[in-house]
């Protein structure tokens, strides 16, 4: 039987999801968390979210192969439409086939997963690169504006190059932050950021940052296609070299925010 | 003289060497020490530049001073343009601080001859020392070896840095001489088999003694400009080969030559980079890589230099049909990387993928083959792709077509090698 499952928009809440569809022998055509409004003419179900049936699903895909459970867990941060029922088809192929649906890399239910993590991978894999911190006062803070739920991968990463640094970075678009001191760091949900107004020391590194990435062009071999294709251009409103020229004054203050180009 | 000043002089000087990489040295964090070198095998980028260039260090020189005379270079000595020296302080706060706002990966630090190599090669010392023992500075240092300095003061480098270069800089011994002359093929060969050796001894005391300081474990690189000089595309495709094999080289940078300076024995001023010859360069430098080609399968003496028109890869499969068709389901890995359209990582799907069940040509787009390009060279199950010409005139416009969108230079010599070619 075809349902609508409603679920609150966790990872834990979507494997309580294929829990509840294989107890109740349904087949959830589309999910909907908290944050969606449409009614529908199909009959629906609320799930609750429960600790003990989300960890039973995702050590069975941990069982079937620790690859299976990756994908499952990063297709989760990905932002393809409609992921979960995305998930759902490969989670339930999974069950059905085994391991051996893993080779076969141009399924129907294995390829849309795939893509889709493909391009979480590339974007965290740019990112690592593209984020800039700026420091108040001792502490670093940076800002971004990703497609994908990029912060859980990006965190190991920044925690182990800023290992002694207490810094804060905020996603914009998913409204929510990894914070760290020495130690310790917790990714939590935060409405609003906005970043305060550098200081003078802070205004010169931006100012000799930019001076740096303008020299180091040679001129004779100019190309902005290519710059473009390497590194594109909806990165560009949170790097430092692309700012107008009050980000690089002290005391002045910084773009409103969730201000775009 | 300001950093901001120095910083100026001291990057516009070295802009034009090219290695910017930070790959192949994996070190972990460290408490109390800024950073770690990043684990990713790719390389991190941070930035790319208005020319399309990756960004991954702080590539400045220590000084643009310089007691040599080489003409392509714009350091020399004779040129009338500013200096400036960098202090080690200042150069240790600009790395620190730009590290820490996630600009750049490392430091890049080369250098004008002072006084001497050895002097040069001190100051440089000195610098790295304070950034890695007084700063505590734990990410990636590119560091250049000078060709003249003294073996052990490249060992002490070597151990500051994560990866040495020395820079080859023209292919050929006549070029040196004609426009190097301070620099001799010797001198700079000396120190890339000294490095190489300290590098062999190093790994086995390793393999001995668990804490022994690492030499420069990124290992070495070298670059050298292309179109200064006459030299072919062939010699400078085996020079690069027998660098990967005699000196165990982990890359060889190419570097368009930009005309910096006027003089009788150099292209004139308003010559353009060669681009896409550097571009061919490139991709034949992966083959040799990663691919499994050699050198002398590429270019022979009949044909000394790379079509512009065709890829070197595309160049290869055309002048050897008797290689093709590959079937994708039983062929080896050596065979499917041969195929044009077919990377390292589509070739490793394709042998994932193929080990469940039969691939046939809708399967390989999925994997991630570029079939306008592999089309011509593959069967699966023993068929080609339906209603695919075989003609070779019709074969190489399609492949040329395909890839000249993704070319640096448009080009309008296209008639004269379909003629040629057919």
């Amino acid at each position: 039987m075809e349902a609508i499952y409603r679920y609150d928009g966790t990872f834990e809440g979507f494997l309580c999801c294929v829990f509840d569809s294989y107890v109740y022998q349904e087949y959830p055509i589309q999910f909907q968390d908290p944050d969606h409004l449409a009614g529908s003419l199909f009959p629906s179900r609320s799930v609750g979210t429960d600790h003990s049936h989300a960890q039973r699903v995702l050590a069975s895909l941990g069982k079937i192969d620790p690859y299976a459970r990756e994908l499952a867990v990063k297709g989760f941060l990905t932002c393809a439409p409609e992921r979960e029922r995305l998930l759902y088809t490969f989670i339930r192929a999974l069950y059905d086939i085994g391991q051996p649906l893993l080779r076969q890399l141009s399924h129907e239910a294995v390829l849309p997963v795939l893509k889709a993590v493909r391009h979480l991978d590339g974007e965290v894999h740019l990112l690592r690169g593209f984020v800039r911190f700026s420091e108040f006062e001792g502490t670093l803070a940076g800002e971004i504006r990703p497609k994908n739920r990029v912060l859980p991968l990006l965190r190991p990463h920044f925690c182990d190059r800023m290992y002694n640094e207490v810094f804060l970075l905020y996603d914009r678009t998913h409204r929510e932050a990894l914070v760290h001191r020495p130690g310790q760091w917790a990714i939590v949900p935060l409405e609003s950021f906005q970043m305060a107004a550098p200081s003078a020391a802070e205004a010169q590194y931006r100012r000799l940052w930019k001076r740096f990435y303008d020299t180091i062009e040679i001129e004779a071999r100019r190309n902005p296609k290519l710059r473009m294709s390497k590194m594109p251009k909806r990165y560009w409103d949170t790097m430092t070299e692309f700012q107008d020229e009050a980000c690089f004054l002290a005391g002045t203050e910084q773009l409103p925010e969730g201000a775009g180009r | 003289m300001d950093v901001m000043e120095k910083l100026t002089i001291l990057t516009d000087a070295a802009k034009y060497d090219a290695a910017c990489t930070s790959s192949g040295a994996q070190r972990g964090r460290r408490p109390g020490y800024v950073g770690n070198t990043s684990s990713s095998v790719a390389g991190c980028c941070h930035t790319f530049s208005g020319d399309g260039r990756c960004v991954t260090l702080l590539k400045v020189l220590m000084t643009n001073c310089c007691v040599y005379d080489c003409k392509y270079c714009v350091n020399r000595c004779s040129n009338d343009t500013r200096r400036a020296v960098f202090t080690p302080e200042e150069l240790a706060e600009l790395t620190i601080q730009f590290y820490r706002r996630n600009y750049i990966e490392g430091l890049f630090l080369s250098s004008g001859v002072l006084v001497s190599p050895d002097y040069t090669t001190e100051r440089m010392i000195r610098c790295l020392e304070l950034l890695r023992e007084g700063r505590r500075f734990n990410g990636y240092i590119h560091a250049k070896a000078i060709p003249g300095t003294s073996p052990e003061l490249v060992t002490r480098l070597g151990l500051l840095a994560d990866r040495l270069s020395v820079n080859i800089e023209l292919p050929s011994e006549r070029g040196l001489a004609a426009l190097a002359p301070n620099k001799t093929r010797k001198a700079i060969f000396r120190p890339m088999g000294l490095i190489k050796n300290t590098l062999l001894e190093n790994r086995e005391e390793l393999v001995k003694y668990r804490h022994t300081p690492r030499f420069a474990p990124a290992g070495q690189s070298t670059q050298m400009i292309i179109g200064a000089t006459e030299d072919s595309d062939r010699h400078i495709l085996s020079l690069t080969q027998s660098l990967y094999d005699r000196y165990r080289l982990k890359r060889v940078f190419y570097s368009a030559y930009v005309p910096v300076a006027e003089n009788t024995l150099l292209p004139s001023l308003d010559t353009k980079p060669p681009l896409l010859r550097e571009h061919r360069l490139y991709q034949a430098d992966w083959l040799l890589r990663f691919y499994g080609f050699r050198a002398e399968e590429l270019l022979d003496e009949s044909e000394p230099n790379f079509n512009t028109l065709v890829d070197p890869k595309c160049g290869w499969a055309l002048r050897h049909p008797e290689f093709f068709p590959v079937e994708v389901n039983t062929a080896s890995r050596e065979e499917l990387l041969r195929v044009p359209g077919m990377g390292v990582k589509s070739v490793g799907r394709v042998l994932y993928a193929r080990r469940a069940r039969q691939l046939d040509h809708s399967d390989l787009k999925k994997l991630g083959v570029v079939m306008k390009r592999a089309q011509y060279f593959l069967t699966c199950k023993g068929k080609l792709l339906d209603g695919l010409k075989l003609r070779q005139d019709s074969i190489l416009r399609n492949l040329i077509a395909a890839e000249r969108p993704s070319l640096p230079q448009a080009e309008a010599e296209q008639l004269s090698l379909f003629g040629q070619a057919g």
